[in-house]
């Protein structure tokens, strides 16, 4: 197997018995980007100088059998964390040349736990978008088929991973913008309860949506990065001081016993066939294996996307009203279209005599969709549900038409409206396409979440599919 | 539902070109004719939520620490001069 | 009549902002201390709008905003948040100001006049400075047309603001001149700001119009007129009357000619003393207020506000009233000592001292007053030295003055005599004599308490 294709833990486990180095493990991942990049644009900006010397550095820690959870480790970046010295764009024109003189917490977390940072990866501009087709930079590629887009808005991410770029690769999720490439990609991507990790030095979408969160090859890989990533942020006013728990101790619990529903909103009239009959496979195996499975309902999910529309919308124009051109960056008129769209439509919202109307209005129906959570969740530990009602589409398919776009986060945008954590897993592949399934639980479940998926990923093994069979 | 764009746009501080104007109009009329949906739903006596951490009086104690220094806040700045970032005049005078 | 001009009432409203002298901005840990300091050099990501940088406010001035509150008679409701007023400026970084929009920290305050008059105080709320703008005029001398530039500066950018706003109670530029006074001081005695127009600590914006007194439609009633101009640009007490005045003025001239003036933002003008119109977008005014996502509630408890309340300083009104019982002064003397904390501390601390030296908190305020002592260049206790010695029982040991008292008393038997018969007039009778014998004038009030002591 190709060293940039190994889980977290392999690596881990080769790094410390010498049988590679961090080195290694770096030019393996440069070495798929070399071939590759140029064609899938998963990569804004390669940061390989300074990989190179993180890389030595970790090997130098090894030989003195230093350990840390993410020593010598590569990892991608969105281009939405900022980085001290390394260009961060947002993938758009507006930043093209935007240097941080700052680190985002997250990304100083990943470093002093030893992670090698590879480079920036594409996404729809600002994180705008279901398919990575909002790149001012141009899409990315799925690797799976090439014709398709891979998902976003974390699009470069997830490829970096499935296409063996990097070994894990950090996403946000305002939308589904993590769970729904995640699904496209065959990859775990991991959206933690909003608060759960520090939005400090992350370009803001909709701040009280936006979620940081990751994408890697094995659940127990995404459970052990957010071991690193978790916590209570002092320069971040909305992250709870709730206790961090070894996300990786109950993986191996099984599921015997637990209630898991699902909601019979999310398999209505419009989710693909092939996608809702791999969902109910998913669902006999956990029934199988000990689960009870209960029949939910979460009546306004039908009302999400509309709020979600208003609430995202709202912020983003507010959000993106720093970008005037004077401290840093390029003038607004720079702005893409997508980001045009939505800075008007949540202008028009926020507006006198229609806040009320609109925003008013959402933040109410919010109230109506989180409290269907908590109802559910008295019922039942965890919810089972596709994460979105088609699979990938055709580069280009859908850029003229900008609600079918966002009608494809009707099954991702109700989980951060209640502001609760959300795992995809793989389930499986239709017509040599990758689908996975969301797995949703109270506020700060996440062990949970993880030990569900982990049940079924190492009785399925997709994980160990690439999409070059390296 | 039909919006404004050129007011709306001047609002957000967007220059938009003409053939954008009539494009957006389309788009955000279909997007707004979609939001309506919302209309169906009662929501007297619901209360607003705008976070969902339940987190209240989050503050930090008043200690000033060191700040950038001049050269790395104004590294990113197109127009400078003196330790000023510089722009159009903003006052007719 | 004050307030009326050729038959219009005056209607004044104001928003004052009061800059806190926190350590730190409201947001990020930045010293909030700019003034005069290297442009620039005093921001972060958070006050600078950096992509991805977050607020996390500053509690110690959120509670000074209550204590201005409480001290302006406010209700604090017990949950408050902050919102984003968004329009676009130079000065703003985030596009945006994080302030506060519906559920203000105080709400429903007033101050009272010394007429008695009460302004009501509508709001009182938290929010962030702006950057300031430096505008320069450069002629350059390659081109025809001259080429002119704004300058930025963020180090202002961040640091608390409070807010003050009133009803539109004011009827003259003496009352506004007279609550500003007032709170001026109250800002100055809670301690959490240095309240200095001229530095803008304290910053003004009255908005006023006229309104036609009519018989038909007395302009008593709660009409407002269907206009206001706001005034900006006062950087100076001196500069308040002026303004409002001329803006009376102007106001009452348009409406003289059966027009409306206009509803607008004006700016004063030193060198004329006039205003003149500042042209804003017509979009200016839409703020697009919605609740900060980035920033969790504020609440309070009954007691966390007992608690702020414990901890309020003596406020004006209150000291001058114990002065004057306290002390026995008259009304003038307790205004005067209580113009600010400092003064009126240190004359507690100099009475407190007199005592011992047998000095009267009258004669400690008189010396004070009437010398006019620099309170920061002599101590309390150094200064009833002074007093004591400027008294001219100084001059007199109090021995020798008892002696001369006795020998007094020796000489004219019939003195003791008389007083044991009632006479009190014989005191002074004495106190003649001694100044007589002594050729000098000496404090009464110790020569009679020595007087009597003898009689006994």
């Amino acid at each position: 197997m190709k060293l940039s294709h190994l889980s977290i833990k392999q690596a881990k486990k080769g790094l410390k018995e010498k049988q590679f180095s961090s080195v290694d493990l770096l030019n393996s991942c440069f070495e798929e980007i070399k071939k590759r990049n140029t064609n899938l644009n998963v990569f804004l900006t390669l940061s390989e100088k300074e990989a190179t010397e993180q890389a030595k550095k970790a090997d130098k820690l090894i030989a003195n059998r230093q350990d840390l959870p993410l020593l010598g480790i590569p990892i991608a970046l969105k281009d939405l964390f900022s980085t001290k010295g390394i260009r961060t764009t947002a993938a758009s024109k507006v930043l093209d040349d935007y240097i941080p003189p700052y680190d985002a917490t997250v990304v100083k977390k990943l470093k002093n736990a030893g992670a090698v940072i590879v480079g920036k990866a594409n996404c729809d501009a600002w994180a705008h978008g279901s398919s990575g087709e909002n790149s001012d930079f141009g899409p990315t590629k799925n690797p799976w088929n090439e014709a398709y887009i891979p998902g976003g808005s974390s699009s470069g991410s997830a490829v970096s991973v499935t296409a063996g770029m990097a070994l894990a690769a950090t996403g946000t999720d305002t939308g589904g913008s993590i769970r729904l490439p995640a699904s496209f990609t065959n990859t775990v991507g991991i959206k933690p309860t909003y608060g759960r990790v520090s939005r400090y030095g992350i370009i803001a979408m909709a701040s009280s949506l936006d979620s940081i969160g990751h994408f890697t090859k094995t659940v127990e890989d995404s459970a052990s990065l957010l071991n690193v990533t978790a916590g209570k942020d002092e320069l971040d006013a909305t992250t709870p001081p709730v206790e961090v728990l070894d996300y990786a101790k109950d993986l191996n619990k099984g599921v015997k016993g637990l209630k898991i529903g699902i909601p019979k909103e999310y398999f209505i009239e419009g989710l693909d066939k092939k996608i809702k009959e791999e969902i109910e496979k998913a669902i006999k195996f956990y029934e199988k294996e000990g689960a009870q499975i209960i029949d939910i309902s979460l009546p306004n999910t039908e009302y999400a996307i509309a709020t979600y529309y208003i609430i995202q919308p709202a912020e983003v124009s507010s959000n993106l009203a720093r970008y005037d051109g004077i401290r840093f960056g390029n003038a607004r008129e720079t702005f893409g279209d997508e980001a045009k769209r939505r800075i008007m439509l949540g202008t028009f919202t926020l507006s006198v005599g229609y806040y009320d109307a609109y925003y008013k209005k959402a933040m109410r129906v919010r109230t109506l969709i989180k409290q269907d959570f908590d109802n559910a969740f008295e019922k039942v530990d965890a919810i089972i549900a596709p994460v979105s009602p088609t699979m990938p589409w055709k580069l280009g398919e859908k850029v003229n038409d900008p609600l079918k776009m966002y009608l494809s986060d009707v099954f991702a945008a109700p989980i951060n409206l209640a502001g609760i954590p959300g795992l995809s897993v793989p389930i499986g592949f239709i017509d040599g396409l990758p689908v996975g399934m969301q797995i949703l639980g109270p506020h700060f479940s996440e062990s949970l979440l993880f030990r569900i998926g982990q049940h079924y990923e190492i009785n399925h093994n997709w994980h160990e599919r690439n999409p070059y069979g390296l | 539902m039909k919006i404004n764009v050129s007011h709306i746009a001047k609002l957000a501080s967007l220059p938009l070109k003409e053939n954008e104007t009539k494009k957006y109009e389309s788009q955000l009329s279909a997007i707004l004719d979609y939001i309506e949906k919302l209309k169906e739903v009662k929501t007297e006596n619901i209360e607003e939520t705008s976070q969902t951490t339940g987190l209240e009086n989050v503050t930090r104690n008043d200690v000033a620490s060191p700040s950038l220094s001049q050269k790395d806040a104004m590294a990113n700045a197109k127009s400078q001069t003196n330790g000023f970032f510089k722009v159009k005049a903003i006052l007719e005078q | 009549m004050k307030g009326i001009h050729m038959g219009y009432k005056t209607i004044i409203g104001l928003e004052v902002h009061v800059e806190l002298k926190t350590d730190s901005k409201m947001f990020c840990s930045c010293s909030a201390d700019y003034f005069g300091q290297e442009p620039n050099s005093h921001t972060c990501p958070v006050c600078l709008g950096l992509p991805g940088a977050l607020p996390v406010p500053n509690q110690k001035a959120i509670e000074w905003c209550v204590k201005i509150g409480l001290a302006l008679n406010c209700d604090i409701p017990m949950f408050s948040k902050f919102d984003r007023k968004n329009y676009f400026y130079p000065d703003l970084p985030k596009g945006y100001q994080i302030s506060q929009y519906d559920q203000p920290f105080c709400v429903n305050g007033h101050i009272t006049l010394e007429s008695g008059k009460k302004i009501g105080i509508t709001r009182v709320h938290m929010e962030e400075d702006t950057a300031k703008l430096l505008h320069q005029f450069e002629n350059q001398k390659s081109e025809t047309k001259n080429q002119n530039y704004s300058l930025i500066d963020f180090n202002r950018s961040g640091v608390p603001l409070v807010e003050i706003v009133t009803e539109p109670d004011f009827e003259t530029a003496d009352e506004v001149k007279e609550y500003l006074q007032k709170l001026q001081q109250i800002v100055r005695y809670l301690d959490v700001s240095n309240a200095d127009m001229e530095k803008g600590n304290m910053r003004l914006e009255p908005n006023i119009s006229l309104h036609k007194i009519t018989n038909r439609q007395p302009a008593t009633g709660n009409r407002l007129p269907p206009y206001k101009v706001e005034v900006k640009n006062i950087n100076s007490f001196a500069f308040v009357g002026k303004a409002i005045d001329y803006e009376i003025k102007r106001q009452a001239e348009i409406l003289e000619q059966g027009e409306t003036p206009l509803q607008e933002t004006r700016g004063f003008v030193e060198k004329t003393s006039s205003t003149v119109s500042q042209r804003i977008k017509e979009e200016a005014n839409d703020y697009r207020y919605f609740p900060e996502p980035d920033i969790p509630p504020v609440c309070w408890t009954e007691t966390q506000i007992l608690s702020l309340k414990s901890r309020m300083p003596e406020l004006p009104d209150k000291k001058i009233k114990r002065f004057e019982k306290e002390y026995s002064l008259p009304k003038a003397d307790s205004l005067t000592l209580t113009k600010d904390r400092e003064t009126a501390d240190y004359f507690e601390e100099a009475v407190s001292s007199g005592k011992n030296h047998n000095l009267t908190a009258k004669q400690v305020a008189n010396y004070l007053i009437n010398k006019k002592i620099n309170i920061t260049e002599i101590l309390p206790a150094k200064l009833i030295g002074e007093i004591v010695k400027s008294s001219k029982t100084n001059d007199v040991n109090p021995e020798e003055l008892k002696e001369i008292v006795r020998k007094i008393l020796k000489d004219n038997p019939q003195v003791t005599a008389d007083y044991k018969k009632g006479k009190g007039s014989v005191i002074q009778f004495i106190i003649g004599q001694v100044m007589y014998i002594l050729r000098k004038k000496i404090d009464t009030e110790v020569l009679r308490k020595l007087i009597l002591e003898e009689l006994k």
